[in-house]
This record gives structure tokens, C-alpha cells and sequence, in this order.
């Protein structure tokens, strides 16, 4: 692949990309969350066009516009979710799109027959006759892994393939990809785990913010080459920060682990204190527990084992249900991660969404009866006051951009001065005036006395922020550090779970 | 005995196009397009057989134009479900609103006789095979070969796919929107003959609003047979029975209750439904897929 240039409307994905793959080769690709790294594969793959460059295989120049040009190419994606037709048979899954013919019983059989040489050949065992909706996760990773070879792939490339796998899993995992390149496949990982780049890539690729950063042989670097070309050298613009006057414990969580509906770890064994009048920032590529731990605390979950002790001295326990409304009563207001769906009502008036969650208070209302005119007159207060625009409170919540639509949030959960505040991806999306304001916000707030923890997948952010870092790898904080100390190698290498 | 004979023919009567339509419906529905426009189609294939038989004394004619009519019917439903992605449910609804209107439009200011067509003589009706409608053989065919279209050929498979995860099928470099529009042309085509044997085999000739409701009694009928080929026949079979027995209880008079409205027994079909479904065949889960439209971009 050479200068692939990709775009989503203002966002450059892909910027002069090249990679340069040897056949039979197990092949890296790493880089932090929207390095491009996906981006770069679904081109590959004929799921998305690129803009520009170009490809070749073999050294002839190929012409890839859809999934079936790939397929015709020998590539093909073990995507991340997993694009099995769950109501299936095994054996079906496998062979749609690519039948053989019209009539099926004339060529399951000889599909069957495939299967059963593959699992010789590679040690993917599945039962052909099982519905995939019923398999766990790791088996339905090994469906996927069949019907691309089934389809004659000669290269495989597997999106984050242990993501959503148990230890267990990944471990057959890499024993089937070193059965594949024994046969001459060639194998693309897509992935920011380093550990598991060291452990089986022949060689790596590191991409960052759009552009390929380098390329290594895996024998002749490190983690930690890898981990700093990853996070890249990084000027933290600092902030005038008064330093901090720490204050009692105002959370304090201990031992707290959950897992999801399929029996994965999320959380393990999370445990810290968060003192009043700091901020502890959560560093991590996203999905190592961040967004469970947060939903773990803001009362949007319940956890299996721990103890969460909220800021009134209510302590919350395993059994305890979820509730967010009896968090906020404790003191603990919540700016989640993801602003359009869980931080305000989409659909709904700027007013709607400025007092959801709070919509009980006696301020807006009496027996059950919403006061729109005081909430009107609220709704624009908090608009001046944390520079919202447009100033319409009556303007659906959707409408406005990234930043003002945070600033509301923040307005919301910020203005009665909650003892502790739960921040997820706060700038995400957002301008950088924007980016300045809600720093410069999260600061008052901290100097004020209030506990903030802050849970971002921006370094630059955590640095500037934090007064303490903790950093999340795979459900468990695995290191703790002071902003001065925390270089880019000590924070790549602990993100990536290579220390 | 001879009763019961002839309810067993009234119901294979009114069965016809029902399964036509149930299966134009489970076809649609299995490949992820929902279609609320079954009885728009069947209407419309009526009023083009009544019309094009009126004029030209030919029924297979008429049949042809029926065909022809609710295909196209069943393309411009894909148009919006499937190329410009729009709401299947309304795109249906309009199809059935269009057609209630249009036809009797069109009779109008063609025939200037109310809205109807005139009446067709013998000659202009589906004759006669083996003491049956010659439609009610394909009809009853219909589902054994659909039956194993579905389920042991490469299209039933891509087609059923389709309906439960069109990103699947993407992927594996089928085209999702040319397996969809194969599928509401089918539906369309399976309408349009229903409609034809509404108004040139069971009536003679096109009346107002003639497909009465079946279109959705169709959809009722795919619902209880759970979106599969024999259950949705047989649930079709059964309110074709209801509907045989309801004629014929049209002013009988039965002891204590008393003469019983005709529009009671017409709404056990819909009743049944509700309350089948709720305790006795368990849950009904539908094509995954079905209602949303397919978009590539995450």
C-alpha cells in the first residue's frame, strides 16, 4: 500500500500512508485509538475507497472497490465485530457468498469435508452444525478465521482479534496464526497491545494520528521503542495550576471488579482514593476498562465484587443495584463519555437536557408539573455563564456542536459544585477554544475542593490536567504516576501493557 | 358431510390468496424489508386483471398486468426501503393509500361505472382444473418450492442472511441491495397474482377496496408462522377456515347468545394473533434486520 489518503469529511484518517507487507510474514499494526489503523485495513479490504495511492499485490497493482474484489485477491478481515449471521448453522455462516452453486446439498458435503481438513490443518475446531449465536466468543472468532480460509485467503487480517477474547482464548488464539504462517500465510494484526506484538509479529508497523510513523523487524526493536513511537514525543502546553491543597478522601474504591454478559473481565481488582480538591486522571487506549469503570461509579452498572464509599459515607456493595439518582443525591454528579446518547436527550430541547437528571429538584417544578419558564430562565443562565451557543434554550440538544453541547453538560453537572465529579472524554470532538474553556472550568472546579477523576484517551489532556495518574491496561490499574514523572516511554509502555 | 365439504372448499377458496400474499410477505421480511404494502399490491393487481380482462376478454392478459402492476409496485417500495433508505412502514402504508384511491380513480374515468369494472363473462375468469380454480395450484405448490428455495438453495441462503445481518453478506461480496430488491419483487409478483384470483377468479370483476383487509391478515398469518414457510401456510389455512365458518354463520341464530355480528367472527382472525402469540407459540422473533435499512459507513 503507498500514499493512502483517506477522509471523513473534515477528518483526515489516513494521511500518505504506506505499508509494505512480506508474504508469509505475521505482520504488526499498532497505534493508539484513531492512529487510522482501522482505516487503513478497511481500505485494504474494499470497505472503504481510499482517496488516494495505491496497492499492489505481488508487485502488480490491484484495484480493490469492494469487499468482493478482495476476496477475489485472496484478502481477507476478521473484523472486530463479527460479521456471522448469529440465527446460523456453523457450516452456513462459512459458505455464504461462496456456495459453489445453486443447490446447496450438492456442495455442503465437500464444504463439510473443508472444515474438517482445516481444523487438521490449523487446529480450528468447530462443530459445522452449530448455531453461531450459541457459541462463545472465541469459537465464533475461529468461525470467522475459517470462512476467510475457506475462501482461499492467503492474506488474513484480524482487527484487534483479542479484544474481546479471555486469556484462555487468545492463547489458542495465536497457536492457530502460528499454524497459518507455518503454511505460508500472511498475517496482518491489527492491535495496541504491545505484549502481544512482541509475542507473535515478525515484523511491526506504527501509525499515529493518520500517518505511518515507522517500521521495525520485531527482533530488533523493544516495547519501549514501540511504546514511544506510538505516543510520540508530546509538549504538554501546562496550565498555570495552583498546586494542590488535598483534601479529605471524598471517594474512595476498593477492590472493585465486574464482568460483562459473556463472562469476560472488565474490571479487575480496581481499587484508589480520590481526595477533595485533586484530579486523578484515568490514562489508556480505549477499552481497557475505563467506560466500565465509570459506569461502575456514576451508578450506571452494577459490579460483582468491591466496595465503592460515595462522598457522604454511603458505602456501595456488590449486591447494591445501580442507581444514578441515589449517586447524585450522594454528591457524585457524572459527565459521561458518550455526550449524544447517555449526556443528553438528543431530540430534545437545550432546556430538556439541562435539567435531566435533575429534573426532580423542587427548582423546576411542583407535583410532577414542569415550570418551563423558570427552567427556560435557568437553562439560559447556564448557557451565558459557560458560554453555550447558540443561546437557545428552546434549540434541539443535537443541534448544537461538539463543544457547546459539552459545555452544556458541564454546566449541569458542575453548577451545584458536587463533592466529586466523574468527567469521560471530556473534549472529545471538541475545538480547541472549547478544549481551553472546559479545562480552565475543571480547574476551578478542583480549586474549589471538589474530587474530580478524569478518564480520558488524550495524554496531552491527562498531563495537563492531572495531579495523579493512574493508568488502566486491561481492566486493571497497573500504574500509578505524578504528571512530572510521566514520560512518553513510561506512559506507552504502561498503556500498552508491556511494563 | 356435504357441509362439511363445502367448507373445506370455501376455505381452500379463500386460502389462495392469502398464501400467495403470506409468502410474498415472508420473503420480503426475511431478506430485512418490512411490508405493510401487501395489500396495496394485491389491490392493485386486482384492479389491473378486473381492467386489462374487462377490455381484452383475456384473463391470462389480465394476469400478466396484474403481475406486471404490483411488481412494479414492489420496486418502488425497494426504491425507498432500499436505495434511498427510507421508512419501510410508511413507504408500505403509502403504497396501500395510493392504490385504495388510484384504483377507483382510474375505474372511474375508465369504465363510469362507480369505480367498479364491468362484470366479466365466464369466459374472462380463471377456468377450471381438476374441480378447482386454476389458480389454487400454483397457490398450494407454492410453498413446498419456496420451502426449499429458502432453505437448500445458495439464494435462500443469501436471501435469509441478508435479513439477519446484511453487514454479513456485505462482506462476504454479495450485493445486499440487489438480494433485497430480488426480494421485493418477488413479493410484488406473489401480490400481483393474488390479486388477480380476488378479482377474476373469486369475483368477476374489480369492486372498491376489494382485497378487504387480507394483505394484513397476510402479515398476521407470517407473524404466527413465525417468519417459516409451513407454519405461516398453515396459520393462513386456519384463518381461511375462520373466514368459511364466519360466512357461514351470518345470521344463524345460536342458542342464549343470540345472533352473532359478522364482524365479531371477522376479528378472530386478528384476536387469535394476539392472544396465540402472547401464550401459546411462544415468542416470534423476527429477521433481525428487518425494518432497518442497510448503511455501510460505522
Amino acid at each position: 500500500m503507498r500514499g493512502i489518503d483517506k477522509s471523513f469529511a473534515a477528518v483526515r484518517a489516513n494521511r500518505g500512508v504506506d505499508l509494505a507487507v512480506a508474504r508469509g510474514h505475521v505482520h504488526g499494526l499498532i497505534g493508539e485509538n484513531g492512529a487510522g489503523k482501522s482505516t487503513l485495513m478497511s481500505i485494504l479490504y474494499g470497505f472503504y475507497t481510499a482517496d488516494a495511492g495505491d496497492i499492489r499485490i505481488d508487485g502488480a497493482p490491484v484495484r480493490i472497490a469492494d469487499s468482493r474484489d478482495a476476496i477475489r485477491h485472496g484478502i481477507e478481515m476478521v473484523h472486530q465485530h463479527f460479521m456471522l449471521v448469529e440465527t446460523m448453522s456453523v457450516l452456513e455462516n462459512v459458505v455464504l457468498g461462496a456456495e459453489g452453486g445453486a443447490l446447496l446439498a450438492r456442495h455442503l458435503p465437500a464444504a463439510r469435508a473443508t472444515l474438517r481438513q482445516l481444523a487438521a490443518d490449523y487446529g480450528l475446531e468447530v462443530d459445522p452444525d452449530a448455531i453461531v449465536g450459541d457459541l462463545a466468543v472465541g469459537a465464533q472468532q475461529r468461525v470467522e478465521i475459517v470462512k476467510a480460509l475457506y475462501r482461499g485467503a492467503d492474506i488474513l487480517i484480524l482487527d484487534e482479534p483479542t479484544g474481546v477474547l479471555t486469556p484462555q482464548e487468545a492463547a489458542d488464539l495465536f497457536r492457530v496464526l502460528a499454524a497459518l504462517r507455518a503454511q505460508g500465510k500472511t498475517i496482518i494484526i491489527v492491535t495496541h497491545k504491545l505484549r502481544e506484538i512482541m509475542a507473535i509479529t515478525d515484523r511491526v508497523s506504527v501509525m499515529r494520528a493518520g500517518q505511518m510513523v515507522g517500521h521495525r523487524v520485531t527482533a530488533q526493536t523493544s516495547a519501549e521503542e514501540l511504546g514511544e513511537m506510538m505516543i510520540g514525543r508530546r509538549l504538554a502546553a501546562r496550565l498555570d495550576k495552583a498546586p494542590t491543597a488535598l483534601g479529605a478522601v471524598a471517594l474512595a474504591v476498593a477492590g472493585v471488579s465486574l464482568h460483562d454478559g459473556f463472562g469476560v473481565p472488565r474490571l479487575k481488582q480496581v481499587s484508589f482514593d480520590l481526595h477533595a480538591g485533586e484530579i486523578v486522571g484515568i490514562a489508556g487506549v480505549a477499552g481497557n476498562g475505563q467506560s466500565e469503570l465509570l459506569e461502575a461509579l456514576s451508578g450506571m452498572r452494577a459490579f460483582d465484587s468491591g466496595r465503592i464509599t460515595l462522598p457522604n459515607g454511603a458505602i456501595v456493595g456488590p449486591g447494591d443495584p445501580a442507581d444514578a439518582a441515589a449517586r447524585r443525591a450522594a454528591g457524585l454528579a457524572h459527565v459521561p463519555e458518550d455526550r449524544l446518547r447517555t449526556g443528553l436527550l438528543a431530540g430534545f430541547a437545550a432546556r430538556e437536557s439541562a435539567i435531566l437528571g435533575y429534573h426532580e429538584d423542587a427548582a423546576y417544578g411542583r407535583a410532577g408539573l414542569l415550570d418551563w419558564r423558570r427552567i427556560e430562565r435557568h437553562t439560559a443562565a447556564l448557557m451565558t455563564r459557560y458560554e453555550v451557543r447558540p443561546l437557545l434554550p428552546k434549540l434541539r440538544s443535537a443541534l448544537f456542536s461538539g463543544g457547546n453541547a459539552q459545555k452544556l453538560i458541564l454546566a449541569r453537572e458542575m453548577e451545584r459544585d458536587p463533592a466529586v465529579l466523574l468527567v469521560g472524554q471530556p473534549t472529545r470532538g471538541v475545538d480547541i477554544g472549547g478544549i481551553d474553556f472546559i479545562h480552565r472550568r475543571l480547574l476551578a472546579l478542583r480549586d474549589r475542593g471538589a474530587a474530580i477523576l478524569l478518564v480520558s484517551v488524550e495524554l496531552e489532556e491527562i498531563l495537563r490536567l492531572a495531579d495523579r495518574i493512574l493508568v488502566m491496561f486491561d481492566g486493571a490499574i497497573v500504574g500509578a504516576l505524578r504528571p512530572d514523572e510521566a514520560d512518553e516511554r513510561r506512559l506507552g509502555m504502561l498503556m500498552a501493557g508491556a511494563a | 358431510m356435504n357441509e362439511l365439504v363445502s367448507l373445506l372448499a370455501a376455505t381452500v377458496r379463500v386460502a389462495v390468496p392469502l398464501i400467495l400474499a403470506g409468502f410474498a410477505g415472508l420473503v420480503s421480511e426475511r431478506a430485512g424489508i418490512v411490508d405493510i404494502g401487501l395489500e396495496g399490491k394485491m389491490l392493485a393487481g386486482a384492479f389491473a386483471a378486473a381492467a386489462i380482462a374487462a377490455v381484452t376478454g383475456n384473463v391470462w392478459l389480465g394476469l400478466l398486468g396484474a403481475v406486471a402492476a404490483a411488481g412494479v409496485l414492489g420496486l418502488v417500495h425497494g426504491f425507498v426501503a432500499i436505495t434511498q433508505r427510507g421508512n419501510q412502514v410508511v413507504s408500505g402504508m403509502a403504497i396501500n393509500i395510493l392504490v385504495s384511491g388510484l384504483s377507483m380513480t382510474l375505474g372511474l374515468a375508465w369504465f363510469a361505472q362507480g369505480g367498479r369494472t364491468p362484470p366479466l363473462p365466464p369466459g374472462a375468469r380463471f377456468p377450471e382444473l381438476f374441480g378447482q380454480d386454476v389458480l389454487v395450484w400454483p397457490a398450494f405448490l407454492l410453498v413446498p418450492l419456496g420451502w426449499w428455495v429458502l432453505s437448500h438453495t445458495s439464494f435462500g441462503l443469501r436471501l435469509r442472511a441478508v435479513g439477519e445481518n446484511p453487514a454479513a453478506v456485505d462482506t462476504a461480496g454479495v450485493s445486499v441491495a440487489r438480494l433485497r430488491y430480488a426480494a421485493v419483487l418477488i413479493a410484488g409478483v406473489l401480490c400481483g397474482v393474488a390479486g388477480a384470483y380476488i378479482a377474476t377468479a373469486q369475483a368477476a370483476g374489480f369492486v372498491r377496496d376489494m382485497t378487504g383487509g387480507r394483505g394484513y391478515l397476510a402479515l398476521a398469518a407470517v407473524v404466527l408462522g413465525k417468519w417459516r414457510p409451513f407454519p405461516t401456510f398453515a396459520a393462513c389455512l386456519l384463518f381461511a377456515g375462520l373466514d368459511a365458518v364466519a360466512i357461514r354463520l351470518q345470521g344463524v341464530v345460536v342458542p342464549w347468545i343470540g345472533q352473532v355480528p359478522v364482524e365479531f367472527v371477522q376479528a378472530v382472525p386478528y384476536v387469535m394473533t394476539v392472544v396465540l402469540l402472547a401464550g401459546f407459540v411462544g415468542r416470534a422473533v423476527p429477521p433481525r434486520a428487518a425494518g432497518t435499512p442497510y448503511v455501510k459507513d460505522r
